[in-house]
């Protein structure tokens, strides 16, 4: 099974201190993209603590995520400067020309939509993050932009398959 | 080797780069050059360099603080002038390789200024009036040396203070810290010395210097710009502190949502510990010092102190009561001092430079200067540092460059979600830690956001609140449903269901918020809402009585109209882009919003053409003609 193996992989490089558990957790995030429960019950045993006490502590952290992330994550800043310029209508921009929640998944797996407070860009907000691509300055219509652009690069990329 | 060598092989590293026969092009490379472009100009630079068979250097640099201004570049050239260029795209990356770096033509009319100020000062553009007003010590190299390399902090002046430090006795590097007035950069401005003291004089082994780069105030980027733009100053601070309190062991707690910063200070310490400024006898001294990273996972009560220790120890951030502080029993309830990425950036400098250069800037009570990161309205946003005591007038206009389209400034939030916002007549407060808590607000962090007619108090205030509801740890029951109550009460008065009595029932909750919290989470959680309605208390009433956002940003209360007389029949550009195709064209040709179908995402307004500006914002609803005002929609969902 995947989880199981990669999370091997992962726990041999790590402490087994109970201080160790953000960092471990980390780290299976960054491997899965997200934190499958598998895997938190593996942890949870590798450390030798409740499973209780791994799932509060990945439900505390903004960081964590329990459901998978889309090929490309999508992060909208909800921060001061992009609140203030408009950083709202962006978020429900994107919404609806994906028509994904906050927090979800489109349908076909591609893009994952979530909140972020500030990015440390704010000298051009509203800002919106699409995988590492930082994009500056968005308005409603510089999202739908965007994304069809994307939407039709994946087409041709699947095309191409 | 020894530091004397050590430091003599990077300076004639640095000369050749710096001072050599070929051109320097320095490129900005942080986070904000980054989301600007600047990987693109590098990769420009290179193919233009190539193409044009020319030779020069290619060093990608941090921060210049000059944010609006990215991607940056400064072209360093023998025997001519360094010059700065703002807004650099890869289309004029040719024209400067033929212009400047082959030919004589510096292409001034690219240019932002010439840079003046040698090794290890502050860069400088006399032609920027913002350079006037700044004082740059944290920022002095930030945007001229490359922060992945070590020998250029090296041969601008860097661990100079470390060295000096260890031959100094430990209690005199505390007493100097001491004597420098240094108060703490990360909020609340607790003198550094002091925190020290205690530290040291705790009799429990082994102490903790713990490194707060958690930078959670959702407006603040200071402490990124820093870690991203010369890192080693941090860590050089941190060392220092490390020997006067007899610790062995660092940490850096820092934000999971900097990649670049992490990637940068992991650069940092390798190359640290391979010149033996870190690890076991540091420099032959005898002083043995480990930094450890810890990334927080995103939570804003992390960054509190107590909260902070939780989360390197693995667990769930939630802060604890103090005493006993940290400075006695803190990480592993062993003696920590906890100090902000600032803080500990200016201990090199205090030590090499001394005390009383130190305090000789700034105010009676605030020592030193200020490092802002100056976001929102504002024509030049990006990081200025200025002397304590400069006036937020100043820092807005003289460095900012006012409010673009000639607005008018409403108001400036200064301290993220624990400080507020002050109206244009208090701008000749002076920025220092005592003054601002005068008129109600706080130093807090260093974020500073200007607003403009276009926003609303009422929703900011709102905006914080809902950021600090979410962010509340739940410990304690008054911030935990104290801030809700709160919020659910801003929601109805933006959503035009608010009742004059709901001003003094703020306040009262307020009290008790204040009053029922343990840390400055939920203590300082309602200031935003205080300064709101204390200075801005007639947007709270119109909300109220007359359900009209005067700044028609609360959905609930306004609506878009297009305007019969302006709209151009042929033109169809609001149509096109509206998604819930509430727009439609009637008999003349005059574009309609049907207002039951409006999402008021503000699209048409973007799209409609600056020749006709048609359509506009109203508020209140009642405003629209009696044809359109049928049943607009609830928004919001
Ligand atoms: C909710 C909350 C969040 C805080 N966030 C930060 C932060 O992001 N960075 C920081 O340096 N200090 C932060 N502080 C302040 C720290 O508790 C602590 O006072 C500070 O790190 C001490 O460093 P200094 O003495 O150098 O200022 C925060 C405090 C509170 C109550
Ligand atoms: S508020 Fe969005 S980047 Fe800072």
């Amino acid at each position: 099974m995947e989880v199981a193996e990669g999370l091997t992989r992962i726990l041999r490089a790590q402490g087994d201190g109970r201080g160790d558990l953000i960092a471990i957790l980390q780290e299976v995030q960054a491997e899965f993209g997200y934190l499958p429960k598998e895997a938190m019950l593996g942890v949870a045993k590798f450390l030798q603590i409740p499973e209780s006490l791994v799932y509060s502590v990945a439900t505390f952290y903004n960081q964590f995520r329990i459901t998978p992330l889309g090929r490309r994550p999508i992060k909208v800043c909800m921060g001061t400067a992009c609140h203030l310029s408009g950083g709202e209508l962006v978020l429900e921009a994107v919404q609806r020309e994906l028509d994904v929640d906050l927090g979800g998944l489109t349908s076909d797996g591609e893009f994952s939509l979530d909140r972020v407070a500030c990015i440390g860009c704010c000298a051009i907000a509203p800002a919106m993050v699409i995988g590492d691509a930082v994009y500056p300055k968005m308005t409603p219509w510089k999202v739908v932009e965007v994304l069809t652009t994307i939407k039709s690069e994946i087409q041709e990329a699947n095309k191409g398959d | 080797m020894t530091f004397e060598q050590i430091k003599s092989r990077a300076v004639s590293q640095w000369k050749s780069l710096y001072h050599g026969e070929v051109p320097n092009i320095l490129i900005g490379t942080a986070t904000c050059g980054r989301a600007a472009g600047a990987l693109a100009v590098v990769e420009a630079f290179r193919e233009e360099l190539r193409r044009q068979n020319a030779e020069a250097n290619i060093t990608q640099v941090g921060c210049m603080g000059l944010c609006y201004a990215e991607p940056l570049v400064v072209i360093i050239k023998p025997d001519s002038f360094r010059v700065c260029y703002g807004k650099v795209t890869p289309e004029v990356v040719s024209r400067l390789v033929e212009g400047y770096i082959l030919g004589d033509d510096p292409c001034l009319e690219l240019a932002l200024g010439a840079v003046e100020g040698g090794d290890g000062e502050a860069v400088y553009i006399p032609e920027l009036l913002r350079f006037e007003r700044e004082r740059r010590l944290l920022l002095r190299h930030c945007g001229y040396v490359n922060p992945e390399d070590i020998n250029h902090y090296i041969a601008s002046g860097g661990y100079a203070g470390l060295v000096k430090a260890l031959r100094m006795p430990q209690g005199e590097v505390i007493e100097e810290v001491k004597r420098s007035g240094l108060r703490g950069r990360g909020g609340a401005g607790f003198p550094t010395g002091e925190k020290w003291q205690v530290c040291r004089n705790a009799l429990v082994e082994p102490k903790y210097v713990i490194c707060n780069a958690d930078e959670g105030d959702p407006g603040a980027f200071m402490d990124r710009v820093i870690l991203e733009s010369d890192p080693h100053e941090v860590l050089e601070g941190m060392l220092i502190g490390g020997y006067a309190l007899g610790a062995s062991q660092g940490y850096i707690y820092i934000r999971a949502e900097y990649p670049l910063a992490i990637e940068r200070l992991g650069i940092a310490l390798k190359q640290a510990e391979e010149l033996g400024f870190l690890g076991d006898n540091i420099l032959g001294s005898g002083f043995n010092f480990h930094i450890r990273l810890a990334l927080g996972a995103g939570a804003f009560v992390s960054g509190e102190e107590t909260a902070l220790m939780q989360a390197i120890e693995g667990k769930r951030s939630v802060p604890r009561p103090r005493p006993p502080y940290p400075a006695e029993a803190g990480l592993w309830d062993k003696p920590t001092v906890i100090n902000n990425v600032k803080t500990l950036a200016y201990i090199p400098l205090i030590i090499n430079c001394g005390a009383d250069w130190f305090s000789a800037m700034g105010t009676e009570r605030s020592k030193g200067t200020a490092v802002f990161a100056l976001a929102g309205k504002l024509v030049n946003t990006g990081l200025a540092e200025v002397p304590m005591g400069t006036t937020l007038r100043e820092l807005i206009f003289d460095i900012g460059g006012g409010v673009p389209e000639g607005k008018a400034l409403k108001a400036v939030q200064i301290g993220g979600p624990s400080g507020g916002c002050l109206p244009e007549s208090l701008l000749d407060t002076p920025v220092d830690f005592d003054s601002l808590i005068e008129v109600g607000v706080m130093m807090g962090s260093g974020g500073m956001i200007v607003m403009d007619e276009d926003n609303c108090m009422v929703d900011t205030a709102r905006f914080f609140l809902d950021f600090i509801q979410k962010e509340s740890c739940g410990k304690c029951t008054l911030c935990r449903l104290g801030t809700k109550q709160m919020l659910d009460i801003l929601e109805g008065i933006a959503a035009g269901k608010g009742r004059i009595e709901d001003i003094d029932l703020l306040f009262e909750l307020a009290e008790d918020i204040k009053m029922g919290s343990l840390c400055n989470l939920g203590k300082t959680a309602p200031n935003p809402v205080l300064t709101t309605i204390r200075y801005f208390r007639d947007e709270y009433e119109a909300h109220i009585r007359e359900k009209r956002c005067p700044a028609l940003v609360c959905k609930e209360l306004t609506a878009y109209y297009i305007l019969p007389e302006k709209c151009d029949r042929a033109c169809e550009h609001c149509i096109l882009a509206c998604s819930p195709k509430a727009i439609t064209s009637n008999e003349k040709g005059i574009k309609v919003i049907d207002q039951s179908k409006c999402t008021k995402c503000g699209t048409c307004l973007e799209m409609c053409p600056s020749e006709y500006s048609a359509v506009i914002k109203l508020s209140p609803i009642s405003l629209l003609p009696p044809s359109e005002a049928s049943s607009p929609k609830e928004a919001g969902g």
